[in-house]
């Protein structure tokens, strides 16, 4: 028992290492891209698609899968990295990220990508769709469940309340939300530009089931998923995940802070190297 | 392994942020933040207000140098407006600032309501208008012309280049009441300084006469118009561009004067799309003057617009040079 859950995690760590590595190999191609949330976010997607959701890689619409909303679309590389991880996108179109007429465009959206649930990008409406998603479920008798993640930047947008608010009003149980707070967002540090905290007393006092992690502590973010589905109360899910930029790549998490972390053309290979360096360690 | 440039070609990317400036243009850095600036030591009423976006609208120049003056109200559009109006009811100037897309759709009623309604005096500056990025329909107004000319008491700016901008600031200052300005950010080409151009407030201007097409632009696509005119110079085809930075109110008299010019092709080139926009806010009003030359408008689909590199959609959609210039000549016969 004790010997298959730490098998189980050392897959989740092989997963989160190649999500990463997914994710940086289409920053080289393009020569940029988000990669400092890619690499903070991993952690958790490998969770998601291999610990938690319920999904067929050939069937990306197949009716009883988990839905997961991306509503920050312009984590998109993150997505694509776990997609093609997880086999609903093929390896090899990892070399067209963000060319023209590719199915991964630097923003994510539905209509382009398979396994893409939403067209994120303006921020704020991924919560709204996944209120719409939770409550579409309940009328089907399904009991699949919808997951969402969003940006603590996007805590800023009146809509994020409003979807807190109704998705506790109408006792989603189905509906698991993860907030990335990596504390950037576009014009510098989110606590910054817009006090958020206390957030964990926000979204208990919203309604919601509420867990706090380091969203970068692979088995904290495991008993935090599992504890997010199992949960008995008739109530959503949510884990705030306290998440470092650059994360698995030293250089680029110790690097000055940004919405856009520089990485210069020479500097991807020697982020693979590092990222390989991490997980022989 | 090696990390030097490869023979590999270089792909073309849909980032969000692309220049528009063409190879080896001349350009002005950052001319709305320091038009600003400028402006604000003699104005203390004016404020600066973002919606976690002063680095991409260029408003960190001002909060830079006045940061006493500057508010940054998070990512939060409706906010935004509200807090833009109240300020402006206490006596305040706001310049605010956001891309086109989230002002003109996230906080649309929010301008309605709590700005235009009451013609206050908020100046909205937004980055990113029309076909600008590549990052498909989540970042790209190409409506936003038409939303904001709907608006009652609105009045609406298509600037083309750095020195449109730089001389628009002061001048929507002066003016009372809210007005939308469509913003080029960065790096933003320089082109009319080489014309005898000045930028006043309502006001057409023709930047260049032609016996054989008169384009009616606003925005880039008057650059646009300037260089097509070179290039079909050379087919001896006489190209007029009659530049209309003001969208609202349009300076009818003057599209009138020109467009009733007869024997010309009238061309409206707009980086919008064909509804709602300078096209048809000329059209209806030459029909209406009883003016009707042969009439074609240059501007995008009624369509979500795709993602991709930027002169790649320029070209796809028509409002490049190379392609309007061969749509132009074809309309001649
Ligand atoms: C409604 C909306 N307003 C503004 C933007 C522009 N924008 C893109 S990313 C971003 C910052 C959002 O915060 P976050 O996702 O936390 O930033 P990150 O962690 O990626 O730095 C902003 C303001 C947007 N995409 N949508
Ligand atoms: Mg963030």
């Amino acid at each position: 028992m004790e010997e298959s859950k730490t098998d189980a995690r050392a897959k989740l760590a092989e997963h989160a290492y190649r999500i990463r590595r997914n994710a940086l190999l289409m920053g080289e191609v393009q020569g940029q891209g988000y990669i400092g949330q890619a690499l903070d976010i991993a952690d958790v997607l490998a969770v998601s698609y291999f610990g938690a959701m319920n999904y067929r890689p050939e069937d990306p619409e197949w009716e009883e899968r988990d839905r997961f909303l991306l509503s920050n679309g312009h984590y998109a590389i993150a997505l694509y990295a776990a997609l093609i991880e997880a086999g609903i996108i093929p390896q090899a179109e990892l070399e067209t990220y963000g060319s023209d007429d590719s199915r991964l465009p630097m923003s994510g959206m539905a209509s382009y990508t398979p396994g893409m649930e939403m067209s994120g990008g303006s921020l704020g409406q991924g919560l709204t769709i996944a209120v719409g998603r939770g409550l579409g479920l309940k009328r089907k008798g399904s009991k699949a469940f919808v997951y969402t993640l969003f940006s603590d930047g996007e805590l800023d947008e009146g809509a994020i309340w409003e979807g807190l608010m109704s998705a506790a009003h109408w006792k989603l149980d189905n509906l698991i939300a993860i907030v990335d707070v990596n504390n950037q967002q576009a014009d510098g540090p989110s606590s910054q530009i817009m006090a958020f905290e206390p957030l964990t007393e926000k979204m208990e006092a919203f309604g919601w089931f509420t867990q706090r992690i380091d969203g970068n502590d692979l088995d904290a973010v495991i008993a935090a998923f599992d504890a997010a589905r199992n949960h008995p109360g008739e109530q959503p899910r949510m884990i705030i995940a306290d998440t470092r930029m650059g994360c698995g790549v030293p250089f680029l998490e110790a690097r000055e802070k940004n919405h856009f972390i520089r990485v210069d053309a020479h500097e991807w290979q020697l982020a693979l190297e590092a990222l390989e360096a991490g997980r022989q360690a | 392994m090696s990390s030097t440039v490869t023979s590999k070609p270089k792909l073309k990317t849909s980032a969000m942020i692309a220049s528009i400036a063409g190879e080896g243009q001349r350009t002005t850095a950052a001319p709305f933040g320091h038009a600003l600036v400028k402006l604000a030591a003699e104005r203390p009423e004016i404020v600066g207000m973002t919606a976690d976006l002063a680095k991409y609208t260029d408003l960190h120049i001002f909060a830079q140098a006045y940061p006493e003056r500057f508010y940054q109200m998070g990512m939060a559009e409706q906010l935004l407006m509200g807090a833009a109006a109240g300020m402006a009811h206490e006596g305040a100037i706001p310049f605010v600032t956001t891309y086109a897309v989230f002002a003109t759709r996230r906080a649309y009623d929010f301008m309605h309501q709590t700005i235009a309604e009451d013609n206050l005096n908020v100046k909205i500056a937004c980055a990113l208008p029309g076909l600008t990025t590549g990052y498909g329909p989540s970042h790209q107004a190409a409506e936003d012309l038409a939303l904001m000319r709907a608006m009652p008491g609105m009045m609406v700016i298509d600037p083309c280049d750095a020195l449109d901008i730089e001389q628009m600031v002061p001048a929507v200052a002066v003016h009372k009441g809210p007005v939308y300005m469509r913003l080029l950010r960065g790096n933003v080409p320089a082109v009319l300084d080489e014309y005898d151009y000045r930028f006043e407030l309502g006001k057409a201007k023709l930047i260049r006469d032609g016996r054989d097409v008169l384009v009616i632009s606003s925005g880039i696509m008057t650059m646009r118009a300037l260089e097509v005119a070179k290039e079909l110079a050379a087919d001896r085809v006489d190209v007029a561009v009659l530049h209309v930075p003001t969208i609202k109110p349009l300076d009818t008299s003057t599209i009138l004067r020109e467009a009733g010019r007869s024997g010309r092709l009238v061309v409206v080139a707009e980086n919008h799309t064909t509804i709602g926009g300078l096209g048809e806010a000329v059209g209806t009003e030459l029909l209406r003057a009883g003016v009707t030359p042969q009439f074609r408008q240059i501007a995008l689909p009624d369509a979500f617009l795709d993602a991709g590199a930027l002169p790649t959609l320029h070209d796809r959609y028509g409002i490049s040079t190379s392609v309007m210039a061969t749509t132009i000549k074809s309309w001649l016969g």
